[in-house]
């Protein structure tokens, strides 16, 4: 469980959290929603220690992270998977050794067990065989499951997903929303998803909260989400006909 | 450099000499970089010290037009100043704009595509893995080029010479045998020290504080270069203040 307790965070006299809390449960995906500029993804990287929250509390199962110095956080980094919004995938690597890398860098493990172990988890993003592909050679869908394929190399126990679906077409969308899913199931992961995608809120949102203009406005799950009748958060949802004529028919 | 920016460029530094996570990776990464930077750089280097070599020894000549100067000194003058000042400093800024812009481009693009938050989120020391094997490639392999270029210079200013006519092969050699000081060998390789730890460490500082995109990485790729130009003449002058 990773909870999080009065997150502060500005740059410069911008201030871009103004007080965030909430607690993301293991084996559920975690959505953090809102629109541009409400503070989605400075809270995620304020979680793991990409940007340093002003005040405020980050605990991955009760052990403070905000605190801990460069050494102190590598133990808890080495049970962190993240996918970046645009994969980040290492250019000059292969798919192989881009998903070999953490295990190179961490493990004692001979070469055949780290493949074993790549070529697992390219199974499990259904890339079988791609091994050799370097980034450039990917498309946008495939970069994407390259890095959840890398992201839980190690076995994390804390996946973090920053807009999973941006440049996606709505059926690979679909693809890696239920890829996540399956993996938070599988391996009782806290995963904590940060999107503006509605397919996404709507299909795998376990436990959802709904940032607007730095704060915490809304917490609860996808079934609840269709329900409220608070004026941002309806806003932000329904905010295509197309979702708003689906709202009405519910 | 501000004083702001000079801190931060400290400070990266100290985190860039952390202990390794795992030496054997970092090995590999030295030798790729050494690779990229010695062998890469060779053919660059030969050919601008060759024909500098050359150049000098017929300006020599030519302003060295007296009876009652030797023509021997052509070698002698053509020697210290390649060993002293042209091979390390030409070198050293030739490589600023070769080598800098590429560390400076390859780590600010790193650092806009997230590669650089996913080593970080890994519990990855960026600064360690980017910048260590580049620094230690830079401080090893620029002294060689130096060495090369210095040897270059001076036979390039033989061909050079004995081709125009301006001296002859054995006023060349004798002039490059008589009264050499080893000591001018020492304060080149320092410089080339130097120059090496500049011309990696101040390229991977711009690159690594980028923010943006394609146009800020290319702008901080041209004042790696520029900022790393000035300092080498900067330090070219404070290190031959110290030692000569």
């Amino acid at each position: 469980m990773i909870e999080i307790k009065d997150i502060h965070k500005s740059f410069g006299d911008n201030e871009v959290l103004k007080g965030i809390s909430g607690k993301f449960q293991e084996g559920v995906t975690n959505l953090i929603i809102g629109g541009s500029g409400s503070g989605k993804t400075t809270l995620l990287k304020c979680m793991i220690g990409l940007h340093h929250p002003e005040q405020g509390h980050v605990y991955y199962d009760g052990r403070e992270f905000t605190q801990l110095n460069f050494e102190e956080r590598i133990e808890i980094r080495k049970e962190i998977g993240m996918l970046f919004q645009g994969s980040a995938l290492f250019d000059s690597m292969t798919v192989e050794e881009n998903i070999m890398f953490p295990l190179n860098m961490f493990t004692d493990q001979a070469r055949s067990e780290k493949l074993d172990r790549v070529n697992f988890c390219l199974e499990r993003v259904n890339l079988e065989g791609k091994n050799a592909l370097y980034p450039a050679e990917l498309s946008g869908g495939m970069k994407k499951r390259v890095g959840i394929a890398r992201a839980i190399a190690m076995n994390p126990k804390y996946l973090f997903c920053d807009e999973p679906n941006s440049g996606l077409d709505p059926k690979t969308s679909i693809v890696i929303d239920e890829l996540i899913k399956e993996i938070t199931e599988e391996y009782n992961t806290t995963t904590i998803v940060v999107t503006h995608d509605m397919n996404s809120v709507m299909g795998i949102g376990d436990y959802i909260i709904f940032l607007h203009e730095g704060k915490k406005f809304w917490e609860g799950s996808n079934k609840e989400i269709a329900k409220t009748d608070i004026q941002e958060l309806n806003d932000f949802v329904f905010a295509s006909r197309f979702m708003k004529a689906a709202k009405d028919k519910l | 450099m501000n004083f702001t920016n000079f801190g931060k460029y400290i400070l990266l530094l100290k985190a860039a000499f952390r202990r390794p996570e795992k030496m054997k990776i970092y090995l590999k990464a030295i030798f790729q970089e050494m690779d990229f930077i010695g062998r890469g750089s060779l053919g660059l280097i030969s050919i601008i010290s060759t024909f500098i070599g050359a150049v000098m020894t017929l300006q020599i000549a030519f302003q060295l037009v007296s009876d009652l100067i030797p023509k021997t000194i052509i070698g002698s003058v053509n020697r210290d100043s390649s060993i002293l000042e042209l091979s390390p400093t030409i070198s050293a800024i030739v490589l600023a704009g070769k080598i800098g812009s590429a560390i400076s481009s390859e780590i600010g693009t790193m650092r806009v595509t997230e590669q650089i938050d996913a080593l970080e989120i890994m519990g990855i020391n960026a600064p360690g893995y980017l910048i260590l094997p580049k620094i230690l490639a830079g401080i090893t392999m620029v002294p060689v080029l130096v060495i090369i270029s210095m040897f270059l210079s001076i036979t390039g200013g033989y061909i050079g010479g004995t081709l125009s006519g301006a001296v002859t092969a054995a006023e060349y050699m004798q002039g490059i045998t008589t009264d050499f000081n080893p000591y001018t060998i020492t304060v080149a390789l320092v410089k080339a020290f130097v120059f090496g730890f500049i011309i990696t460490s101040v390229p991977a500082y711009e690159g690594f504080y980028v923010k943006g995109g394609a146009l800020e990485v290319a702008q901080a790729s041209t004042r790696a270069v520029v900022i790393s130009c000035i300092s080498i003449l900067a330090c070219d002058y404070i290190v031959t203040q110290l030692l000569l």
